[in-house]
C-alpha cells in the first residue's frame, strides 16, 4: 500500500487576487476579507496522489504549514479524497521564507513516518519561488523530480515520469521514495463534491506546533529564514494614447519602429 | 446570540456548487441561449455532481441534506444560469412529495434513480385556469379495478418533456359533491400520458416548460401518492416550501449576477474621464441592488433555517419569494440601465438577466398571490 504525502499551501484565493493590495507604508500585503484557498498547483499534486491511490491503493496524508484558519483548506483536501491532514501551526513558524517552510514541512513529514511518494505543486500562487519542494527533498535526503507533467508508470519500486525542461521535456525513471513537484499539465483536478464533504467530517486533522517537532525554534519562522522580503511595490500600470501622424506608409513605419522600441515585436 | 454564519461544511458546499457551475454549466450557457433546448450535458452533470441527490435521504442514495444546502446550491448555479437552477429546483420539487408522502416501496423504486440523476422529476399542478388555486383543478381521475384512470391537461410544467417521474394532482371524478383531490406518481411511459406542446419562454432558455396530456392514462393503484383524497395537502406542501424556496435560490443567484455585472461595467465604462461608478446616480442603483440582495439572503436563509429546524416554512418562504422575485426584476432592470446602449446588446449577459427575471416573477406563484398568502399569515 502506497503511503503518499501531499504538501499544500493555503493562499489568498487567486480568483480574488485583484483585491489584494499592498500597504504603501509597511509594504506588506493587505489580505483582509480575502478567503484562503488551496494553492491551485497543489490541487494537481493532490489529484496525482488520488490517481495513484485509486489504481494502486494507498493512504494520503496532507501536510500544510500555516495559521490555524488554514485548516479549512486541509478540510477541502479531505473532502477531495485525502485520508488525513497534519497542520503545522505555531506562532514560531510565522514569517517563514521558503527555506524554513521546507525545513518545517520536512520535520513534520519525518515525524509522521516514511512515505513512498511526496507530492508538491511546483510553486505557490503568492510566493512563487519553486524552492519549497526541492528543499524538502534535500532535508529528507530524497531524490526529486521537478516540473512533472506526466506519470506513465508506477510500481512499488519506481515511477516513470515526463518532466518539463526549457523548450522540451525529459523522461525520467526515479526510484522510490521520491519527491515530485507537479505542473498543471499533469492532470485536471476533480471538483469538490457534496458527498466528499460529508465523508470528510469523519476524517481527522492533527495540529502540530514547534514542541511537537524535533527542530530548534531558531531554525523556523522568521528567525530561521535566510531570506527576507525587503520591499514590495504594486505594479504600476500606465496607459497612454498617442496619435501617429503622416500618410499611411509613414504611419505604418512609425508604428512598427515604436513596437520594436517597446520590445513588443 | 443569533448565529448568522454558515457552517464550515456549508461554506464547502457553496464552493463545490461554484466549482460545478464553473466547470459544467458556464460552458453550455451560449448553446442553451441559442437553441433554447435542455442541454443533456448539463442534465447529466447535475446527476454526476449529486445536485439531484441533495434532498433525498441517504438510505435511498441521496445526501440527506437540508433546505439551507439546497438554497446554497441553487443560489450558486443561479448566478450563472437561472435556467439550470430552475430545472434543478423543479426536479427537487418533484422529489419532495415522494420523500415526504411515499410508501417504502415507492421510495425504493423511484428515489435511487432520482438521486443519481438517471431519472428527472417534476410536479404537475398548474392548469390553464392557473396554478395558485389547486382547488380549481379540472384534471380528474376515477378508479377502474386495480388502476386509476387520469384525464385532463396540465400546463406551464417545468421539466415537462424531460421528466421521467411526475407527481400529478387531480380531482376525484366520482365525488362531485365534495371536492376530493389525490396525487399520483406517473411514469412517462404510462399509456395515455403524453408531453405535448413545448412553450417558448421569454427567458430561462435551456429550461424546458410545456404541457402534459392525460388521455385515459392508466395508473397502477400502487402509484397513488399518500392517502386518496389527501392530495391537496401534498400539493400545497410541495409548492409552499420546496417550490417557493427554490425560486428564492434562483432569484438570489440572479440578483448577485446583476450586481456583479453592474459593478464590473460601472468600473470599466469611462464617462467625462472617470468610471461611471463614481457618479452618484449609478452608486444609488448599485446600493439598492446590494441592499435588496442582503435583505433577500436574510429572508431566504432564515426561511430555510426554519424548515431545517423541522418547522413549517411556507409563510416565511412566501415573504422571501415575494421580496426576492420582485427585487430580481428591479435588479435586472437597473443592470440593463447601467449598461446603457450595451444593455440592449445580446453580447452582454444583462439582456439575458432581464429576460430571465421576467420568468422568475410568476414561477411558483405571482407576487400578488404571495401577498394574499402573506396577508393571511399576518392576520392569522
Amino acid at each position: 500500500m502506497f503511503k503518499i504525502a501531499v504538501c499544500i499551501k493555503a493562499v489568498p484565493d487567486p480568483e480574488l487576487a485583484s483585491k489584494i493590495k499592498i500597504d504603501p507604508k509597511t509594504g506588506s500585503l493587505i489580505r483582509t476579507n480575502i478567503p484562503l484557498a488551496i494553492n491551485p498547483l497543489d490541487r494537481n499534486a493532490l489529484e496525482a496522489a488520488l490517481n495513484i491511490k485509486s489504481t494502486q491503493g494507498g493512504e494520503i496524508t496532507i501536510f500544510s504549514m500555516g495559521p490555524p484558519q488554514a485548516d479549512t483548506t486541509l478540510k477541502q483536501c479531505l473532502a477531495l479524497g485525502a485520508d488525513q491532514g497534519i497542520l503545522l501551526s505555531d506562532i514560531a513558524f510565522a514569517g517563514a521564507d521558503a527555506y524554513s517552510t521546507a525545513l518545517t514541512l520536512a520535520s513534520g513529514i519525518k515525524k509522521a513516518g516514511d512515505f513512498d511518494l511526496i507530492f508538491c505543486g511546483v510553486s505557490s500562487s503568492d510566493g512563487a519561488t519553486e524552492w519549497v519542494g526541492p528543499e524538502i527533498s534535500v532535508f529528507l535526503g530524497l531524490p526529486v523530480v521537478t516540473l512533472v507533467s506526466e506519470i506513465s508508470e508506477v510500481t512499488s519500486e519506481l515511477i516513470q515520469l515526463k518532466a518539463n525542461i526549457e523548450n522540451g521535456y525529459r523522461k525520467v525513471e526515479v526510484d522510490l521514495p521520491a519527491l515530485l513537484t507537479v505542473t498543471m499539465e499533469l492532470n485536471t483536478p476533480k471538483n469538490l463534491s457534496f458527498s466528499g464533504i460529508i465523508k470528510a467530517k469523519k476524517k481527522e486533522i492533527t495540529v502540530w506546533g514547534i514542541k511537537d517537532l524535533d527542530i530548534s525554534e531558531n531554525l523556523v519562522g522568521l528567525k530561521g529564514s535566510p531570506t527576507i522580503v525587503t520591499e514590495m511595490k504594486p505594479m504600476e500600470k500606465k496607459r497612454a494614447v498617442e496619435f501617429i501622424e503622416g500618410d499611411r506608409v509613414e504611419k505604418a513605419n512609425t508604428l512598427v519602429s515604436k513596437l520594436f522600441e517597446a520590445g513588443i515585436i | 446570540m443569533i448565529d448568522f454564519n454558515f457552517t464550515e461544511e456549508q461554506d464547502m458546499f457553496r464552493k463545490a456548487a461554484q466549482e460545478f457551475t464553473e466547470t459544467f454549466v458556464v460552458p453550455e450557457i451560449a448553446e442553451m441561449e441559442k437553441t433554447a433546448e435542455v442541454n443533456t450535458k448539463v442534465v447529466k452533470a447535475l446527476g454526476e455532481a449529486e445536485m439531484t441527490a441533495i434532498t433525498i435521504p441517504e438510505q435511498y442514495g441521496g445526501l440527506g441534506l437540508g433546505f439551507t444546502e439546497r438554497l446554497i446550491a441553487l443560489e450558486e448555479i443561479g448566478k450563472a444560469s437561472v435556467a439550470t437552477a430552475m430545472m434543478l429546483q423543479v426536479n427537487h420539487l418533484g422529489i419532495a412529495p415522494i420523500v415526504n408522502f411515499g410508501t417504502e416501496a415507492q421510495k425504493q423504486k423511484y428515489l435511487p434513480k432520482l438521486a443519481s440523476g438517471e431519472s428527472m422529476a417534476t410536479v404537475a399542478v398548474t392548469e390553464a385556469t392557473g396554478g395558485s388555486n389547486p382547488g380549481g383543478c379540472k384534471t380528474s381521475y376515477h378508479k377502474d379495478g386495480n388502476n386509476y384512470v387520469l384525464n385532463g391537461r396540465k400546463c406551464f410544467i417545468t421539466n415537462s418533456h424531460i421528466a421521467d417521474t411526475l407527481v400529478v394532482f387531480a380531482k376525484d371524478a366520482d365525488n362531485k359533491e365534495k371536492k376530493s383531490f389525490s396525487t399520483f406518481i406517473v411514469e412517462k411511459d404510462f399509456p395515455g400520458f403524453k408531453a405535448t406542446h413545448v412553450e417558448h419562454k421569454i427567458g430561462m432558455r435551456g429550461c424546458n416548460t410545456g404541457e402534459l396530456s392525460f388521455d385515459n392514462c392508466v395508473i397502477p393503484a400502487e402509484n397513488l401518492l399518500g392517502q386518496e383524497g389527501k392530495g391537496m395537502k401534498i400539493a400545497m406542501s410541495a409548492i409552499g416550501d420546496v417550490g417557493r424556496g427554490g425560486m428564492v435560490g434562483c432569484s438570489l443567484g440572479l440578483q448577485t449576477a446583476c450586481l456583479d455585472a453592474s459593478i464590473k461595467f460601472a468600473n470599466e465604462r469611462i464617462l467625462y474621464g472617470k468610471p461611471i461608478f463614481e457618479m452618484q446616480t449609478i452608486q444609488n442603483k448599485i446600493a439598492e441592488m446590494k441592499v435588496d440582495l442582503e435583505a433577500g439572503r436574510l429572508l431566504g436563509y432564515r426561511a430555510a433555517a426554519v424548515q431545517d429546524e423541522g418547522k413549517m416554512s411556507a409563510n416565511e418562504f412566501a415573504v422571501a419569494k415575494y421580496f426576492t422575485t420582485e427585487a430580481v426584476q428591479k435588479a435586472a432592470k437597473m443592470a440593463v440601465d447601467i449598461h446603457g446602449g450595451y444593455g440592449c446588446m445580446e453580447e452582454y449577459a444583462v439582456t439575458r438577466y432581464l429576460r430571465d427575471s421576467f420568468v422568475i416573477g410568476p414561477s411558483a406563484g405571482t407576487s400578488d398571490i404571495m401577498k394574499v398568502i402573506i396577508a393571511r399569515w399576518a392576520v392569522s
